[in-house]
């Protein structure tokens, strides 16, 4: 691999091969075969589980089908969090493929958003877009946008087009290179150990002194006690990033659609 | 932008240059003594030294400074001795001119100065307009004077031949003391400037030296050019008074400083007359301070005032080059020095510091602010803290005028009785820093102040202790301590800085000062005392000495007018840290393939753990469903489509383009344009994958972008639409292109093999030869071919099958591909993220004056209502106003004003006019009684800033290049490559191979007479066209040998003048000036120049050939079955080695092609097997190429 724009794609053609299973408490007709699919790490869960659903729903009645929702562990998956996110932040060191389990019934409200439509997602992902370019470049550039740019971006995503949706959000990574980066880069930390769902603060790419930050700043900054590096490990994508990366380019080729870097902090295995 | 270098000089009189890559200051070693100022071109620096003499320092280059010296011999016959030297009482002398006017025997030329050494021995030329003469070089004629031929006649009475000499200079990166003229100049210098290289288009080398006199005299330098850096003598200069200072900018203008505060402008600088006619007075900024210090750019004028005040002067322009009015400038600065680009270095009056004016850009002449630039400086002395107090005792100022001469033992002496005692050694004009011996505190009011004056005296006093205050005590005793607001003779009003003590001390550890200069100044000594009340320029200064200052000697002048920077430019001046570090690393890298960011260990990390987690994640799932079904993808616009059916016009259309996912996994795609015919609803469609190139179209008034299929190839009409804006425009062509590329499993790089070629628009596209391509008898058919194109702009491109590709753009300047991609309006994915660079291009644009002649007014715009424009284009037909002509594209802008242009074909008159009897004929460059009519050509320059694969290879600008072609699995490491500099020089590049394009550096090969075109062959033949059309070739080029011998003048094709040639593995071919292509026939190892020149065809603007001896060209003109184009790329079929001329053409991409080259191309076609038997075997093994050089002529088929 030699190029940059090489892990923009890898990073957009990254899949999690996933095991759906019923969830045992359901009423079936009959028996539930697991459903096997290739989940795109930069999608969100209703974008892509249609043939999961239309799977299961041969086997039940539709009285007992309310709306559907899924759990991993024990744990209810927010779909609103990047599929690649929810991966590596509940399951990176399982084995593979993800097993998630399925459920039709008592929807966990506490935890979860309803998401009735995929205009739902559509509307939060918009928002995300927004509010990191408002980060990045204090709304200029989404504002320049039209609504069918806006639109590409979105259809981009849903219908995993990269071509589509890189021919848009190139624009949305672009900066003057004499300032050598964002304004500010929009990034969410994820940590087992904090009650927050994330951390999301203002932090430039460049230190005041000129020199770049590189990802050990964010994590001290943060105060993220990713200096214990042997309890902790700094996912982002699956892959953990030496921590002497710039930001800046982390923040070009290693952000969500949503154009955020997503950042996970996990307990290291033990092992 | 080259590298180029910014001049300093520090109080010391050292000798400073920071390179605009640089990071620190160099000390110049070599100099032979302290200067006081420098002022420096791109090629040179200029300085005046201790002892008041200018020196030269030629920066070393790869072209030499060579000068060819000629003189003839006469003969005439007669009956007894046949033709001899005894000529007949009324002839010509023996040796003379050309005209004959002149005696010039061989040994009554000399060597101008020291700086100059004979290239070799006198010898004949036996070249004779273009054709090779008899060996002893003579020519024949009836009798003096009269016409020569080189052929001797029954009737031929003389003869005479030309003999030649080169002298080169020899005095490269050295400073060469300019000899004095044999009637001295009456006094010393005490201030230089050089500039004035944009007046005429001559190519770089000649400039304008202005200097001033002690006595406020101007003097002007005459004849500095290429191949005279030196100049040639003074001129004094008539002035309205006495000036101190003076400034030439690098175009006309040039301003000077009266002692009294004033500022004289000089006008009436032009091409004819760089050293102007007349002066034109300015007031200073402020009346009661007058200017002390002025310097000038292009379109600027700053000066500083006797307070240190910093004004910049509004409205300058070559119209107007006194300017409209002074505005004040934040910063206190002893100097100023306006540099190329009208960016602004300065002296900070405080610090002594060297101060860069930042944000100065076209539109903002005046920048923003001062930034200090904070280099370390190389070769700085350590320095205990007592020794850096003593030794700080000799300073130069800008403004000093020589150097204080003492001695160390009497120094200290003499401080003993500082009070009052004057202690001199004077010289002409000096200036005498004197330092605290103790005090360390700068800002302390105890502190003992050093003052600088400019006068030719080391004063010691005692510091009075009360800064800003004047010191009566300093003037009673010290009299002739002047400052420039002193009134000779008038001691009242002395120090106006701050400082009052004048100490000298002289310093035991200091710089020693040469005993040369004390000898000198002695024997001025008294003289000066008086003189120097008059004389004495500028400020004085106080300078202020801290413990620290010893570690970082104060600036005392800056010179930057050789430094090309601009306020983009990436500068690592201003602070040294870590981080800075890698980006200059990554500028300065001409190691091509590897930059210092790729090979970080978090990229690799990265690169390797998204690998692993395909591996992980997806390798054992592949069977998997995906959760996204692949669907068409569908993009519309609106659009205009230029129609098809007569009368062609621009209408409304729908664009479509879908895409989908082919069979195979290869994106596809189909483009639609909807349009209504007749009110009924039509469209026109093309498959993605017929499509075989994208041409954007630019222009002032249109979007638009033409796009090609093989059949629309063919009928050389494509399909033209025209998006509504020019970033809509790109986003398409983007797309498109990406589409294309993906439809035929193109991406990354062009391979090594590609066809390179070039648009009259500058634009590059590149193209990937099947194998078919040479196929014999059937290749792949030329207007199939599926072009991309490539970022940058570039005049030609040549390259060869290793990969190494050189591009030329319109400014000469030289480009190495560095293995990118994309660039230009390719961002994003269909471009490569490293290995992009920005790259500009200037070229003129051209407008015509027409007049015609009548009885009453002469020459006036009034022409006859059948004539053309007044303003025109070069054909008449179109108006072309000054106002109204815009630049090319929008992406041209502006960089200079619209200015006659004397380089027209035919030469012009003093005003540039050219003359002919009525438009349009030809015209002539002086005036007949039978001409009625007159046009003049003005240019403009205009810039084009983009990014492309491409980095600059400064310095020297080229017209031509050539890379040594080889065979697909060539051996050889590194590659011959020959280029033609833009002043006709042959230049052979050394160290070029796959690692490093770039190469090392230039081998200049002498020549008789300016070169034109040139080209190498597979067995390193290299063949070159001269500027008058005749053709020559390189004798014993070998690796060991890369230049070779000698030159082998080829007479050229009967009444033809050559323009361009190029050889292949072994055939070589040649296009001369009125189209026609020429095959070099009877080539042969033993006889590699060949017999005669045989035509291949007409209708030829270029050759190329190829490693396989095939032949393309850029054919003049093609019938399309639906139009004519213009500049049409064409291949040569029926190319084999029995048959190298070819039978036909095959027409492929165009018009609008400038240029092509297929030098990469060295992939065998597939053998077919009817023919010989020794083509029979597989392509890799068969007839392995010439590789390289070392076998001579290779093993090239003859039949």
């Amino acid at each position: 691999m030699a190029d940059d724009k090489d892990v923009l794609r890898d990073v957009w053609f990254g899949r999690i091969p996933t095991c759906f299973t019923l969830n045992p408490d359901e009423v079936t007709e009959r028996e539930a075969e697991p459903y096997y699919l290739l989940l795109p790490r930069v999608s969100y869960l209703p974008l892509v589980t249609d043939k999961v659903k239309k799977h299961f729903l041969k086997v039940m009645r539709t009285e007992d089908v309310e709306e559907m929702w899924f759990e991993h562990e024990g744990t209810p998956l927010k779909w609103h969090y990047p599929i690649g996110v929810l991966f590596d932040f509940h399951a990176s060191n399982t084995v593979l493929p993800w097993s998630i389990t399925v459920h039709f019934k008592n929807f966990p409200d506490v935890d979860l958003l309803h998401c009735p439509t995929n205009s739902m997602v559509e509307a939060h992902f918009m928002s995300s877009i927004k509010e990191a370019d408002a980060l990045k470049h204090k709304s200029q550039v989404v504002n320049d946008m039209q609504k069918k740019d806006h639109k590409q971006l979105w259809m981009g995503l849903q219908n995993d087009k990269f071509d589509q949706f890189w021919a848009m959000n190139r624009k949305l990574m672009e900066y003057p290179t004499e300032e050598g980066g964002f304004r500010y880069i929009p990034f969410r930390i994820y940590q087992t150990t904090n009650d927050r769902p994330f951390i999301q603060r203002l932090f430039r790419p460049v230190s005041t002194e000129g020199n770049p930050h590189t990802l050990f700043d964010l994590l001290k900054e943060m105060c993220v006690c990713a200096s214990e590096e042997n309890r902790f490990q700094v996912v982002i994508h699956g892959i953990e990033p030496l921590l002497e990366t710039p930001l800046q380019w982390l923040s070009e080729h290693l952000s969500h659609p949503d154009n955020f870097l997503h950042i996970c902090i996990i307990p290291a295995p033990t092992d | 932008m080259p590298v180029s270098l910014l001049w300093a000089v520090d109080v010391h009189g050292r000798v400073y240059s920071l390179s605009s890559a640089g990071q620190q200051w160099e000390l110049g070693r070599d100099a032979p003594m302290e200067f006081k100022r420098v002022t420096a071109a791109q090629q040179c620096c200029w300085s005046l030294g201790c002892d008041s003499s200018i020196y030269l320092n030629v920066f070393a280059s790869d072209l030499p400074v060579r000068y060819k010296v000629e003189t003839y011999e006469n003969q005439r016959w007669n009956p007894v001795d046949g033709f001899s030297e005894r000529l007949l009482p009324s002839d010509r002398w023996q040796w003379s001119d050309v005209t004959g006017l002149q005696h010039q025997p061989l040994h009554s030329f000399q060597l101008p100065s020291s700086s100059w050494e004979w290239e070799g021995d006198w010898y004949v030329d036996e070249n004779f307009e273009g054709e090779p003469t008899e060996k002893e070089g003579w020519t024949y004629s009836i009798d003096f004077p009269s016409t020569y031929t080189k052929d001797k006649k029954w009737n031929s009475c003389v003869r005479r031949r030309r003999w030649i000499r080169y002298r080169r200079y020899k005095a490269m990166d050295t400073w060469a003391k300019i000899p004095s003229q044999p009637m001295s100049l009456p006094d010393p210098f005490s201030d230089i400037s050089c500039g004035g290289w944009e007046i005429s288009e001559e190519p770089g080398g000649r400039l304008s030296l202005w200097v001033v006199s002690l006595q406020g005299k101007v003097w002007f330098r005459e004849g500095i050019c290429h191949h005279n850096p030196e100049g040639s003598s003074w001129e004094e200069v008539p002035l309205p008074g006495e000036v101190v200072q003076i400034s030439c900018g690098p175009g006309d203008l040039v301003w000077a400083v009266l002692w009294e505060g004033k500022l004289i402008v000089r006008e009436g600088i032009t091409r004819d007359c760089p050293r102007g006619l007349s002066w034109a007075v300015v007031e200073c900024p402020s009346p009661e301070v007058g200017a002390i210090h002025v310097s000038v750019g292009n379109g600027v004028v700053w000066a500083v005032t006797k307070d240190n005040k910093v004004w910049f002067r509004r409205g300058v322009n070559s119209h107007n080059p006194c300017g409209s009015g002074w505005i004040s400038m934040v910063g206190e600065m002893i100097m100023i020095s306006v540099g190329l680009h009208d960016q602004v270095w300065a002296i900070g009056c405080e610090d002594r510091a060297v101060y860069f004016r930042q944000g100065v850009t076209s539109s903002e002449l005046s920048g923003k602010t001062w930034r200090a630039i904070s280099a370390p400086r190389d070769g700085e002395r350590p320095h205990s803290s007592a020794s850096s107090q003593q030794s700080a005792g000799r300073f130069f100022s800008g403004e000093v005028q020589a150097q204080s001469v003492v001695s160390d033992a009497d120094s200290d002496v003499e401080k003993g009785s500082a009070d009052g005692a004057i202690f001199t050694t004077p010289e002409p004009s000096l200036g005498s820093p004197t330092e605290p011996p103790s005090n360390p505190a700068v800002d302390a009011p105890k502190a003992r102040i050093p003052k600088v004056t400019s006068d030719s005296f080391i004063s010691e006093l005692v510091s009075d202790r009360d800064q800003g205050k004047p010191s009566k005590d300093v003037l009673s005793v010290t009299p002739a301590v002047l400052e420039e607001e002193v009134i000779p003779a008038d001691g009242e009003e002395i120090l106006l800085c701050a400082g009052e003590a004048l100490l000298s001390t002289e310093s035991r550890g200091g710089p020693q000062w040469s005993n040369v200069d004390l000898e000198e100044a002695q024997t001025g000594a008294v003289l000066d005392l008086a003189e120097t009340c008059s004389l004495s320029s500028v400020t004085t200064f106080t300078l202020t000495v801290e413990d620290g200052a010893e570690e970082h000697p104060m600036w005392a002048w800056v010179s930057g007018e050789g430094c090309s920077v601009d306020s983009s430019s990436q500068l690592n001046w201003f602070s040294s840290s870590a981080n800075t570090t890698s980006v200059t690393q990554s500028v300065q890298s001409m190691s091509l393939s590897i930059s210092p960011a790729q090979t970080a260990a978090w990229r690799r990390q990265i690169f390797e753990q998204l690998s692993e987690r395909s591996r992980r994640e997806m390798d054992d799932f592949k069977h998997y469903e995906q959760a996204i079904e692949q669907s068409v993808w569908v993009k519309k616009g609106a659009m205009q489509w230029w129609r098809d059916w007569k009368p062609h016009k621009w209408i409304d259309v729908q664009f479509a383009f879908e895409q989908f996912s082919g069979p195979d996994g290869n994106k596809d795609g189909i483009l639609f344009i909807y349009y209504n015919y007749n009110e009924e609803k039509k469209y026109l469609h093309a498959f993605i994958n017929e499509v075989t190139i994208l041409v954007p179209v630019l222009n002032d008034s249109k979007h638009t972008f033409a796009i090609y299929t093989d059949e629309r190839t063919k009928q050389r009409w494509p399909i033209r639409v025209a998006a509504a804006t020019e970033l809509e425009m790109y986003d398409w062509l983007a797309l498109l292109s990406v589409s294309c590329c993906e439809s035929r499993g193109i991406q990354g790089p062009p391979s090594k093999q590609a066809i390179w070629s070039i648009t009259c628009k500058g634009d590059i596209f590149v193209s990937e030869p099947s194998p078919a391509l040479e196929a014999v008898p059937y290749p792949t058919p030329c207007d199939q071919m599926f072009w991309r194109q490539v970022g940058g702009h570039l005049r030609m491109v040549e390259c060869n099958s290793a990969g190494i590709v050189w591009g030329i753009g319109y400014d000469h300047t030289a480009w190495v591909y560095t293995g990118g991609y994309g660039g230009g309006f390719f961002q994003g994915l269909a471009s490569s993220t490293d290995n992009i660079y920005t790259q500009t291009d200037v070229k003129s644009v051209y407008i015509y004056e027409n007049q015609r002649w009548n009885p009453v007014s002469g020459y006036t715009s009034r022409g006859l209502p059948t004539d053309r424009y007044m303003w025109s284009n070069a054909s008449g037909l179109r108006e072309c106003t000054k106002t109204g002509t815009r630049p090319p594209s929008p992406h041209w802008t502006w960089i200079s004003d619209w200015a006659v242009d004397y380089s027209v074909s035919g030469s012009t008159d003093r005003e540039g006019w050219q003359y002919a009897a009525d438009f349009p004929a030809s015209f002539h460059g002086y005036k007949t009684m039978k001409d009625f009519v007159r046009r003049r050509r003005w240019a403009r320059k205009c810039k084009l800033t983009t990014t492309g694969p491409w980095q600059e290879i400064p310095p020297i600008p080229l017209i031509d290049v050539t890379v040594l072609p080889c065979g697909a699995q060539s051996s050889v490491d590194t590659f011959p490559l020959w280029a033609i500099s833009s002043k006709g020089d042959v230049l052979c590049r050394l160290g070029v191979s796959a690692q490093t394009p770039a190469g090392s550096s230039w081998l200049h090969v002498g020549t008789d007479q300016p070169f034109k075109s040139i080209s190498i062959g597979a067995a390193g033949q290299v063949w070159a066209i001269a500027r008058d059309g005749s053709a020559f070739h390189r004798g014993s080029v070998s690796p060991q040998n890369p230049a070779g011998d000698c030159w082998y003048h080829i007479p050229s094709p009967a009444k033809q003048k050559l323009k361009q040639v190029s050889v292949g593995r072994t055939s070589i071919c040649a296009v001369d000036e009125n189209g026609n292509l020429w095959y070099r026939q009877g080539v042969t190892p033993s006889y590699p120049q060949g017999s005669s020149w045989d035509h291949v065809s007409n209708n030829v603007r270029k050759v190329s050939m190829g490693p396989l001896d095939q032949i393309w060209i850029i054919a003049d003109k093609v019938q399309g079955s639906q139009s004519l184009s213009c500049g049409t790329v064409c291949h040569r079929l029926g190319v084999q080695p029995i048959e190298p001329k070819g039978q036909q053409w095959d027409y492929g991409i165009g018009g609008g092609w400038d240029h092509i080259t297929v030098r990469g191309n060295a992939m065998e076609p597939p053998r077919i097997g009817l023919l010989s038997q020794k083509d029979t075997a597989p392509p890799t093994s068969s007839s392995p190429l010439p590789v390289g050089i070392a076998e001579p002529n290779g093993t090239a088929v003859y039949s």
